[in-house]
């Protein structure tokens, strides 16, 4: 695309939109970023402040945002963007009819964020396959473990420095009985 | 050892929290069985015959079509978004092609977005299909499935009369689609909805009021309206507990706002209710591509907008702007400008939202697909407990679980 496209595409993310007002009036030192490219309001906030900005946004009636839509990362490595990983999260509100994308910027080395399992049930899988391919730590979650790929794979796939085509070797059988000892003695 | 999810059991003498460690048995269903459509393993812990806890396991069909995407060029994800939810590919690609174009901030022709809404409601009707009539066969019903595959056949035939392939469609492009109405074919159209219709008649009579099934679907499963949006559900789960939330309605994309469909909603939630709420639904779909085929405008099935479509071949070979942009485009690939889009379309499970990433490069950042029945799966546990072993394979059956689709 040419020079001008781009252009005009930062004079569209200048504009704060209502929820953006909103986030700013309520957690004035939280919010670090805003846009709403192509219509999607974006706002990225800190970390220490996403837990409670959660909270406030299912809760508050004024975002009563009802679904946790999606939940994902983005690994910047190759954008040459510091910090390196930026966490975004999608919810939608029914009652309100709007979307708003959450974005936070996480550290390389100190890729952990609080877990938000106890908002939303969904979030319990979303949260696991994050971890399994970006190899982000949830803080407070109950039971992190891989979800997509098996236990001892080695490495998160989704991140931009695992090659696509590395191979790592062949399990194993497991024994039947590690699996489940439900109603028998031994 | 993974640890058991409890909830609450309806039945009575259970209750959550005691020591079953006596009592329980454990079975492992799949991932290699025949009610498991697809692979995904469910170990259950039984108390006699009743669920007390539950732990799926999925990514069985993991395919990484996520890294795949981000180390392909822009155009060479539509064929890996086929094999995304394969009862129902072309919601994939329209689905894929809308984001990208959100990304661009293009809009294809009118034509284009008609045609796709004829044949994403053909696929849905089929993603439908498959699912009822599998549910069907499950619990006994196997006239239904064989009619109902019947049914799915005549749609698949225009599906392959639109993009050469039944399943493996790569249908859409940027700005438009691969190629327009073949000859004929919305009257092939009009006469396969007229077969649909009667097989969804004579259906409605087998089986709508027939007690066996009834008595095998009504009450289970049912899941409040809270727990439905807690879970994230979507799509003709989430209308069964009575939200009547749609993607097509609540976020009007492609044409769907000049279009007029009712959507149905159930009120508790259970097998009996899914199935209704998506057998009206094939009945309004197929009110939905009527409309469409009768407002079928005239006019380019793709957008003439340079470096989105790949150029004529008489321009590749005879002006050198042409041969520029058609070299560009192979070696290159499609740039969307940079920026970060979220793009959901109703799928046949639910919202089927794409997320993408782009630097203005030829090579997208990231390729994000939000699966619809990932979080249908998870609340497997919660809508099981306290259920017949049995009432799995209904409920299961009616999540319509898509390998593909899950675990991408």
């Amino acid at each position: 695309m040419s020079e001008g496209s781009s252009k005009k595409d930062m004079e569209e993310s200048t504009e704060a939109g209502e929820l953006t007002n909103l986030l700013q009036r309520e957690f004035p030192n939280a919010v670090t970023g805003f846009h709403s490219h192509r219509g999607d309001e974006t706002v990225v906030i800190e970390r220490d402040a996403f837990e409670s900005v959660c909270s406030f946004l299912r809760d508050d009636s004024r975002c009563s945002f009802e679904i946790m839509m999606d939940l994902t990362a983005v690994d910047r490595l190759e954008m040459e963007v510091t910090p390196r990983f930026e966490m975004v999260y999608h919810f939608k509100s029914l009652t309100h009819a709007r979307r708003l994308r959450l974005k936070v910027h996480l550290a390389e080395d100190d890729c952990k964020i609080a877990s938000i399992h106890h908002l939303w049930k969904a979030v319990d899988w979303y949260e696991r396959e994050c971890y399994d391919m970006f190899g982000i730590q949830f803080e407070g979650h109950p039971d992190l473990r891989r979800i997509l790929m098996y236990e001892e794979f080695e490495g998160h796939p989704l991140r931009k420095d695992y090659p696509i085509d590395k191979q790592q070797p062949l399990l194993e059988l497991k024994e039947v009985e590690e699996r489940h000892t439900y109603g028998r003695d031994s | 050892m993974t640890e058991m999810n409890t909830l609450e059991s309806p039945i009575k003498g259970i209750k959550s929290g005691e020591d079953y460690s006596a009592s329980v048995m454990s079975i492992e269903i799949g991932p290699a069985h025949p009610a498991m459509h697809g692979i995904v393993r469910f170990t259950t812990h039984l108390d006699g015959e009743v669920i007390v806890g539950m732990d799926p396991e999925i990514g069985y069909l993991h395919r990484g079509f996520e890294k795949e995407s981000e180390n392909s060029k822009w155009i060479q994800v539509i064929p890996y978004t086929d094999r995304l939810n394969y009862v129902s590919p072309l919601l994939n690609n329209i689905g894929y092609s809308m984001a990208v174009e959100k990304l661009y901030g293009i809009e294809a022709p009118r034509r284009a977005e008609f045609t796709r809404v004829i044949m994403g409601e053909i696929s849905r009707i089929t993603d439908h299909l498959t699912c009822l009539g599998a549910v069907a066969m499950e619990i006994g019903a196997f006239t239904f499935f064989l009619w109902f595959i019947k049914a799915r056949e005549y749609l698949w035939e225009l599906v392959e009369e639109m993009s050469g392939a039944r399943l493996t469609t790569n249908w859409t492009r940027f700005g438009g689609n691969a190629n327009d109405l073949p000859d004929g074919f919305l009257n092939d159209l009009s006469d396969r909805l007229a077969k649909l219709k009667d097989v969804m008649s004579e259906c409605d009579k087998l089986l709508t009021r027939n007690k066996i099934f009834i008595d095998r679907v009504k009450g289970v499963g049912s899941f409040s309206k809270e727990d439905a949006l807690s879970f994230g559900f979507t799509g003709p789960l989430l209308r069964a507990c009575g939200i009547p939330y749609d993607v097509r309605r609540a976020d009007p994309y492609s044409v769907y706002d000049e279009l007029d469909f009712e959507i149905p909603v159930g009120s508790v939630g259970d097998c009996f209710d899914r199935f209704l709420v998506r057998m009206e639904e094939i009945r309004q779909s197929i009110h939905i591509i009527e409309q469409a085929a009768d407002k079928m405008p005239e006019g380019p099935f793709m957008t003439d907008e340079r470096m989105l479509h790949y150029p004529d071949k008489k321009d590749v070979y005879g002006n050198i702007e042409g041969l520029i942009d058609h070299f560009k485009l192979v070696m290159e690939g499609h740039q969307p400008p940079a920026g970060e889009i979220y793009m959901p379309i109703e799928g046949g499970n639910g919202e089927l939202g794409f997320y993408l990433v782009s630097d203005g490069g030829g090579d997208p950042v990231r390729v994000r697909l939000r699966p619809p029945c990932f979080n249908l799966v998870s609340a497997m546990p919660a809508m099981t407990i306290g259920h017949y072993v049995a009432d799995i394979v209904p409920i299961f059956g009616s999540v319509n679980m898509i390998g593909g689709e899950m675990d991408r």
